[in-house]
């Protein structure tokens, strides 16, 4: 049950004080509006992403390796995985956010989400930096 | 977690068959949700036919007929029985909607399924507790607010300036868009919900208030404003055809507008 349809037997406060809680956090435009920046760039970046994962598909490794060691094609594995991990990252707490009411889980949710979406960044960056600069 | 069935206390039974009217030759079917809180029983579905022959053309004009002629026990808000005091609002065939605007011809349904509105405490049959429904319209503080000391006569407004309020003020507290809102029945102790931002947009654009940085501090917050996804079900459901989506959207948009 929600915290504004409390029970009267052991909430006396008034329905006012209930909705007004704990006051305005002063934020949540920023997270909107990143999450709403990295939609954006989630189109064309997510559509490189493709065409070069479809280019490396039955490559020999030299091959493989030589494309995404490129420049332009390394900087766009780079920009996708920064993009897309943000956007997972801020679209999963929403999710936690609304679906997750015990405070205790909703905390350890939120942590361990940050967690991971830091850990497949990092991962995936090392893992295209190694290969492109393993080149030289 | 979110709660995605009942709770114990709210599963429904069958109830009641009510007779049919003696000398109806044209009847409508209803199936009506019944909750007493004095007799411990749990809600049950109560079955009436009421003479059309007998009865006005809307669904409002069907209960009060049920509870004249067949059952005075049937509780329900009503007042003008003409769409403006927003008291009959309930959840007719599936949609959140005003009794007394709804034409039971208009449902098309051989058997018209009324309940009270989604998620929210019961008080009685139809008659939802709307008591933090009104605490979040009271939260935005629907009044014009001013340093200016106020002007001998009215404070003036073009009439352009005036149009923005077009499309906001026309709200009559129903609580049909809000009750409808999956966000504000899983976070309705912290959403505002999309009646009570119409009127915060409502305030906000209107020119002649100049507390409109301050109202937008209060509103921003990951709950208070931010649960807002876009659902659009408050502007499906709104008996009055106005869009509290559009107005949490530009509320957002205003967020940003001055910061960036």
């Amino acid at each position: 049950m929600a915290d504004n349809q409390a029970d009267t037997r052991v909430d006396r406060r008034t329905p006012l004080a209930r909705v007004k809680g704990l006051g305005a956090a002063g934020h949540g435009a920023e997270h909107w509006w990143i999450h709403r920046m990295t939609a954006v760039s989630n189109i064309p970046l997510i559509v490189a992403f493709i065409i070069i994962v479809a280019g490396l598909a039955f490559r020999p490794w030299e091959q493989a390796v030589a494309i995404v060691s490129r420049p332009l094609v390394a900087l766009l594995l780079i920009l996708a995985v920064i993009s897309v991990t943000n956007h997972m990252r801020l679209g999963m707490q929403i999710i936690i956010e609304d679906y997750v009411h015990d405070k205790g889980w909703k905390i350890a949710a939120v942590i361990a989400n940050n967690f991971y979406a830091v850990a497949i960044a990092v991962a995936c960056l090392w893992a295209i930096l190694k290969i492109s600069f393993g080149r030289f | 977690m979110a709660q995605f069935t009942l709770p114990k206390n709210s599963k429904m039974s069958e109830g009641r068959t009510w007779p049919r009217p003696a000398n109806g030759n044209r009847t409508q079917a209803f199936r009506i949700y019944r909750w007493n809180p004095d007799d411990g029983a749990t809600p049950r579905i109560d079955t009436y036919h009421v003479d059309r022959d007998d009865c006005g053309p809307m669904v409002l004009d069907a209960l009060i007929w049920i509870k004249n002629k067949v059952d005075p026990t049937l509780t329900f808000r009503r007042s003008c029985r003409e769409g403006i005091c927003g008291s009959c609002s309930m959840n007719i065939m599936g949609e959140n909607t005003l009794a007394c605007t709804l034409g039971m011809d208009d449902c098309r349904a051989e058997t018209i399924k009324i309940y009270p509105l989604p998620h929210m405490p019961v008080i009685k049959d139809l008659v939802p507790d709307l008591t933090g429904f009104f605490a979040a319209h009271s939260a935005i503080e629907p009044w014009l607010q001013t340093e200016t000391p106020a002007p001998e006569t009215e404070w003036q407004q073009t009439p352009q300036e005036r149009s923005k309020l077009d499309g906001l003020y026309e709200c009559i507290l129903c609580a049909c868009c809000t009750t409808s809102c999956p966000s504000y029945w899983w976070n309705g102790d912290r959403f505002l919900g999309p009646a009570a931002l119409l009127q915060a947009y409502r305030w906000l654009i209107d020119s002649r208030d100049e507390a409109t940085g301050e109202r937008l501090d209060a509103l921003h917050d990951p709950f208070r404003l931010y649960r807002c996804h876009t659902i659009m079900n408050c502007a499906n459901a709104c008996p009055k055809g106005l869009n509290p989506a559009k107005a949490i959207a530009e509320i957002k948009k205003m967020m940003i507008a001055r910061q960036v």
